[in-house]
């Protein structure tokens, strides 16, 4: 009879630490777990008693690869609360600088970090030797997308002229064309990326579940919105809560969520199946190209999702940029606050998927409470359980190949184990 | 001689330094065939524990952490802080401005033992660092820089003038003229003054140099009608531990 044995202790290639537990006797599942080990940080104690204006700033350093993602929400739930509202020049610049973030961690994700298990690979080093070309692609989209957040906000980690409000920095015209003649070249890159990752063979693994993204009617929703399921269900983001249930479990200094069913999906997939329509016409034809189409059931496609997003963040910033340059950019100040004690709720679907921060303010303008979900944290359940029934169905396979399958499973999900551990929940009271 | 074996490890942080690591390398590939990276979890799969120069990344939180700590000491001969968290402390030590047992029950109510921590502290409080790359995150040109150095066995050139002489240079309007506060003028330069190139005022994230200049922080203050207590509330954004080392 079968026995497997798997320790994976902190998984490579992924943000953060996390560690694989297998445990397999007499071909029955013991024990299939993936577990956070990442040091607690404590920024929800923490952030209380810090000024409304520092508060994007601060919970920007839970991650430095969503950092604007963070940046973004903790402003939206601040201007919420204070009843701030952004310009639209503010509004189109904050899509432009979200979507530099998405293409930037989705390239990393899916040529950096994904591609060398295909490739037989421990990194994308060796592949500098073997398949230059593809380094060289990935390099120049990663510099495209790191660019364009700097042009908008000083640095894509951590995003500097992102203020409640508005940006206390503008980009000029001429940044803005010569932005926009790379992110035209850059359409024949992302055709090499879609061609590439369609040739890739995705394990065949699929298990039905719950999707849970933002939803808006006129546009590929990242910033505001609804919250949408799979499943039909609809919320405003005030009640985030209603979705995301958290419960802490022993192993784990991430805590789990769960909705209609036993546990819930979020991050690209959840987006590509929940808001396909809204996708722009070429993110759609890559779509095609990768055999995708919603409902998408297979987690390992979450990498393919995430090149289709590539398409649809280069053709919107396109038109991002030329509606900027249309309209002229003007330096704005960002507006002057009244305090008062008020609660927000800010959300985004950042690359891991829909983010939540709420907070408090007292009536000096201070933090008096806080509470942030991420992506992370709500998939972990789902991961764990795509685990359970992953495993007795490769059981049978070399010990290797089951590792190799499940840190693949675990990557596919582009876990943010640094955010996940740094935010658990709080009981507002 | 053979190439240098670099490893990097990380504690409690964001990993935004280990990104910008990343970054830099891409342009900066010459650096690539200097090393040989042996260890980087978020970027290979290779692990291994037989190198010379180590880079940490983060601030030490827990028991647990210290005697990992003591490990890459102990194999490295060359041990370099990499980033504000492992540097000061970083926002990781905003955490000790509140009682302990608050802010494990504020976080994990019931379940606050199931996570040990204690009071965030840079690794210089538990082991002997050989040298720093300042700054939150890191700047890539200033890591390229320290490497260089360092590959050559020279001291590495971090500067011990403020960000305000940097941001002379750049011919920006200071930022006290836009009506927000700085920190520039005792804060250690070398990320090229970017915080207030981009409008907004310097945050203290890379440390205060050797020898402030207290009296034209004042002076500049005065000017301003701010006070100093209300620009200490921004420096402890990320100068917590150095804060509350001093008040002891």
């Amino acid at each position: 009879m079968t026995t497997v044995n798997i320790n994976v202790h902190h998984v490579t290639r992924v943000e953060g630490h996390g560690d694989i537990v297998v445990d397999v006797k007499n071909g029955e599942l013991i024990k299939c777990q993936f577990e956070v080990v990442e040091a607690p940080r404590f920024f929800e104690a923490f952030v209380r008693g810090r000024p409304y204006h520092e508060l994007s700033h601060i919970t920007s350093r839970i991650c430095g690869i969503c950092a604007v993602g963070h940046s973004t929400a903790s402003l939206r739930a601040t201007e919420k609360a204070l009843g701030v509202e952004p310009s639209e020049q503010t509004v189109l610049l904050r899509k432009l600088l979200f979507h530099g973030e998405t293409i930037d961690s989705h390239v990393l994700h899916t040529y950096y970090l994904v591609a060398p298990d295909f490739l037989g690979v421990p990194s994308v080093i060796p592949l500098v030797e073997t398949h230059l070309e593809v380094v060289q692609r990935a390099l120049k989209i990663k510099k495209l997308s790191g660019d364009l957040c700097a042009m908008v906000a000083g640095r894509h980690t951590h995003p500097i002229a992102m203020a409640v409000g508005g940006f206390t920095h503008t980009p000029t015209e001429r940044e803005l064309r010569d932005m926009q003649a790379r992110l035209v070249d850059a359409r024949a890159d992302m055709d090499e990326t879609v061609a590439l990752f369609s040739t890739l063979p995705w394990p065949d693994f699929e298990r039905e579940t719950e999707y849970v993204s933002l939803k808006k009617d006129d546009e590929y929703a990242y910033i505001d919105g609804t919250i949408v399921t799979s499943d039909g269900f609809s919320y405003p983001i005030e009640e985030y809560r209603k979705v995301t249930n958290e419960e802490c479990v022993p192993f784990s200094t991430a805590k789990w969520t769960h909705h209609n069913r036993e546990s819930y999906m979020v991050g690209a997939l959840a987006r590509f199946n929940n808001n396909y329509d809204q996708l722009h016409p070429r993110a759609k034809e890559a779509a095609a190209k990768l055999g995708m189409k919603p409902i998408c059931y297979n987690p390992f496609l979450n990498s393919g999702a995430q090149v289709v997003e590539m398409v649809h963040c280069i053709e919107d910033s396109i038109r991002i940029v030329d509606e900027l340059l249309t309209r002229g950019v003007q330096p704005e100040n960002p507006p002057a606050v009244e305090v008062k004690a008020c609660e927000g709720v800010g959300s985004c679907d950042v690359p891991r998927g829909i983010l939540f921060h709420n907070y408090v303010y007292d009536e000096d303008g201070m933090c008096a409470e806080a509470n942030c979900i991420i992506p992370t944290n709500q998939n972990m359940a789902n991961l764990n359980h795509d685990m359970k029934v992953l495993v007795p169905q490769i059981m049978d396979k070399p010990q290797d190949e089951i590792r190799l399958t499940l840190e693949m499973l675990v990557r596919a999900y582009d876990p943010c184990i640094s955010c996940s551990a740094h935010f658990l929940t709080v009981t507002f009271v | 001689m053979g190439k240098p074996k670099v490893a990097f490890f990380d504690f409690a942080c964001c990993e935004g330094c280990q990104l910008t690591v990343i970054d830099a390398l891409q342009t900066h590939v010459d650096l690539l065939g200097a090393v040989e990276i042996v260890n980087f979890r978020e970027a290979t799969s290779r692990q291994e524990h037989d190198y010379q120069i180590a880079f940490i990344e983060g601030s030490i939180t827990r028991e647990q952490d210290e005697e990992r700590l003591y490990r890459i000491r102990e194999q490295a001969d060359l041990l370099v802080a990499l980033g504000t968290c492992a540097h000061l402390g970083g926002v990781n030590a905003l955490k000790n401005l509140h009682p302990l047992e608050d802010a494990r029950r504020w976080v994990y109510g019931d379940k606050a033992d199931w996570y040990p921590t204690y009071p965030a502290r840079p690794i210089s409080a538990v082991v002997e660092v050989d040298a720093i790359i300042p700054g939150c995150p890191i700047d890539r040109e200033e890591f390229i820089r320290v490497v260089k150095a360092v590959l050559v066995g020279k001291k590495p050139p971090i500067p011990d003038y403020p960000v305000c002489v940097e941001c002379k240079k750049k011919g920006n309007v200071c930022v006290y003229e836009l009506g927000r506060p700085c920190l520039g003028p005792v804060i250690r330069a070398g990320c090229g003054a970017i915080c207030p190139t981009y409008g907004a005022g310097c945050e203290g994230c890379r440390g205060l140099i050797p020898h402030p200049n207290e009296d034209a922080m004042k002076e500049v203050l005065d000017e301003f009608g701010l006070t100093l207590d209300e620009v200490m509330g921004r420096f402890t954004m990320f100068n917590t531990y150095q804060v509350q080392e001093q008040a002891l």
